[in-house]
């Protein structure tokens, strides 16, 4: 005690230097993680598939984003939005000329179908672009220095890009007739065929929200992991377990989920043993399944009234 | 007699093997109020759900103001103008009663009228209006009710499908909801078709009605002389004749059968 009251800008000092640094880049990661999980959630609640092609969904995006700023050495803005554009396109695409045909099959089916969709775009990535590594370049590549803790801005950047994502979509969805109409097939598919709501083009435009929230996610983490062709496996698959936290279908949960499986992804990895940063996210999702199934924030089987 | 604005040509509806629907044939005058009676399972469900199409019909035909519907998307056919209050409800939970409404009005560009109409369906049912910012799950059954019919009505459709709007209400809110459903026929010319259980009630507001039983329409007659028929009487209303204890229920047998 009296080492640390005569020492206060020393090991205790540090310390917390770390512990808020730590936090920032787990509040980072797990926003990525978040983005995606809420891409599983928005097609899961429409249509209840799940996406397992939603990590490579991200690659594909950070790919075009690089594709953009590398080679056509546009500017990083104007190719993270052909990005958005394009994969978005290609979401709705995907969803109006395969992925509508297995609403209604067994979800096996619809688990191998998008797993196998994830492998073709792997495949396609390598083709197109090589396995290698890339860098991305960004307009956010200094840091920050506050009181010992470095605030690195790729970082900032993340944390700053979800929540403003969120925000739009949140105004989005609770704003607009047609964000309205997305919540209302959703909810009851069958009325909002009622209502003269063209069902199918709204989950094709969910689809494409979610592909592009994909982007969002893919192009903010670039920098981070690099690209290439695998960097939305590992990212979905936690994103993945986020959603399952979050209590899967709750829209609030996957992004609390996504932050909360990337800080103790984060407080594991620098105070446990060595791989432990990979598996604590699973064992604190073994364990919420155990105590409560239902997730965070879901229902156990809601009952439509 | 006039053209009528929905004519139902011996349709055949299949759930998988089972032929649910065994060619029933009806016609709904313009402006006229028109009710299917039937026991549960008897098919009337899938009768409105064949016309409004979420299922098609294997054969026969739904003209609808004189054009082919089968075989539409259910969102094309409500676009020309049939509104649809399904059995069960089927409100939007999460969405507030007014944002149901504005579903409702979701194929609608003006929104002048739209605003006029929320106006009119909160006169009809006022206790929608008191709870227009409250989710829709949150509701009782009969509040439901009305807010699945007021839903239907922002659309302005020219014929209304109800199915079982009576379903698990009290008899005064029932007696209540077709008070207005009378309303909407008498004011704003709505054609009505009805599909009930309570035959009793179903019987009282509508002109023309058609008994369907397991998949065909067994007796189709003005609602006046439906009420005469002793079969109607017994086996729809519940009323018993005199007779000897017992040996009744085994000599009797519905004449159609």
């Amino acid at each position: 005690m009296a080492t640390r009251a005569t020492d206060p800008c020393g090991r205790t000092g540090r310390k917390l230097a770390i512990f808020l640094q730590l936090t920032l880049n787990g509040l980072a990661v797990g926003c990525i993680y978040g983005l995606v999980a809420l891409g599983f959630v928005l097609i899961y609640k429409a249509t209840e598939l799940v996406n397992f092609a939603q990590g490579d969904l991200l690659m594909l995006g950070a790919f075009v984003t690089f594709m953009g700023v590398v080679w056509w050495e546009l500017d990083y803005w104007v190719a993270f939005f052909i990005a958005i554009v394009v994969v978005s396109a290609f979401g709705a695409l995907l969803d109006a000329t395969v992925l509508r045909r297995v609403i209604g099959q067994p979800q096996f089916a619809v688990v191998m179908l998008t797993i196998g969709l994830g492998a073709m775009f792997r495949t396609f990535a390598s083709v197109t672009w090589g396995s290698e590594i890339y860098t991305l370049p960004t307009p956010f590549s200094g840091v920050t220095v506050i009181g010992g803790v470095t605030l690195s801005h790729q970082y900032l950047s993340i944390v700053a890009g979800t929540l403003l994502l969120c925000g739009v979509l949140y105004a989005f969805f609770t704003h607009t007739r047609i964000g309205i109409a997305m919540q209302a097939t959703s909810q009851n598919q069958l009325a909002a065929y009622y209502m003269g709501i063209p069902v199918k083009l709204i989950f094709s435009l969910i689809w494409a929200i979610s592909a592009g929230t994909a982007v969002v996610a893919g192009v903010l983490l670039a920098p981070v992991t690099l690209i290439d062709i695998n960097m939305g496996l590992a990212v979905a698959l936690k994103a993945f377990a986020a959603a399952v936290l979050g209590g899967f279908g709750s829209i609030p949960g996957a992004l609390v989920g996504g932050i909360i499986i990337g800080l103790i992804e984060l407080y594991a990895g620098a105070t446990l043993p060595e791989g432990f940063k990979d598996t604590a996210p699973y064992i604190v999702l073994l364990l919420m399944l155990a105590v409560r199934p239902q997730g965070l924030f879901g229902t156990l089987a809601r009952k439509k009234v | 007699m006039a053209e009528p604005i929905l004519k139902v040509a011996n349709i055949e509806t299949y759930y998988g093997p089972i032929m649910a629907i065994r060619g029933v044939s009806c016609d709904v005058p313009h402006g006229g109020i028109v009710t299917i009676l039937g026991a549960n399972g008897a098919g009337k469900t899938t009768v409105l759900k064949t016309i409004c199409g979420v299922m098609d019909p294997q054969k026969g035909s739904v003209i609808f103001e004189g054009r082919e519907i089968q075989r539409m998307d259910p969102d094309k056919i409500m676009r020309l103008g049939i509104g649809h209050v399904p059995e069960g409800r089927e409100v939007f939970p999460f969405l507030t009663v007014r944002e149901n409404l504005r579903m409702g009005a979701y194929t609608r560009r003006d929104p002048d009228g739209v605003a006029q109409d929320l106006e009119t369906v909160f006169g009809y049912f006022p206790v929608l209006k008191e709870r227009a910012d409250q989710r829709a799950g949150s509701l009782s059954g009969g509040e439901q009710q009305m807010l699945a019919i007021s839903r239907a009505l922002m659309a302005r459709p020219r014929l209304m499908l109800l199915d079982e709007p009576s379903l698990g209400l009290s008899p005064k809110l029932v007696s209540e909801i077709f008070d207005i459903v009378v309303r909407i026929n008498r004011e704003r010319g709505v054609t009505i078709l009805l599909v009930e259980q309570n035959a009793n009630m179903a019987l009282k507001v509508a002109d023309f009605g058609y008994v369907l039983e397991v998949g065909r329409i067994v007796m189709a007659d003005t609602c006046a002389r439906l009420l005469e028929k002793e079969d109607i009487k017994e086996f729809y209303l519940g009323i018993k004749e005199q007779g000897a204890r017992g040996q009744r229920r085994w000599k009797k047998r519905k004449t159609w059968r």
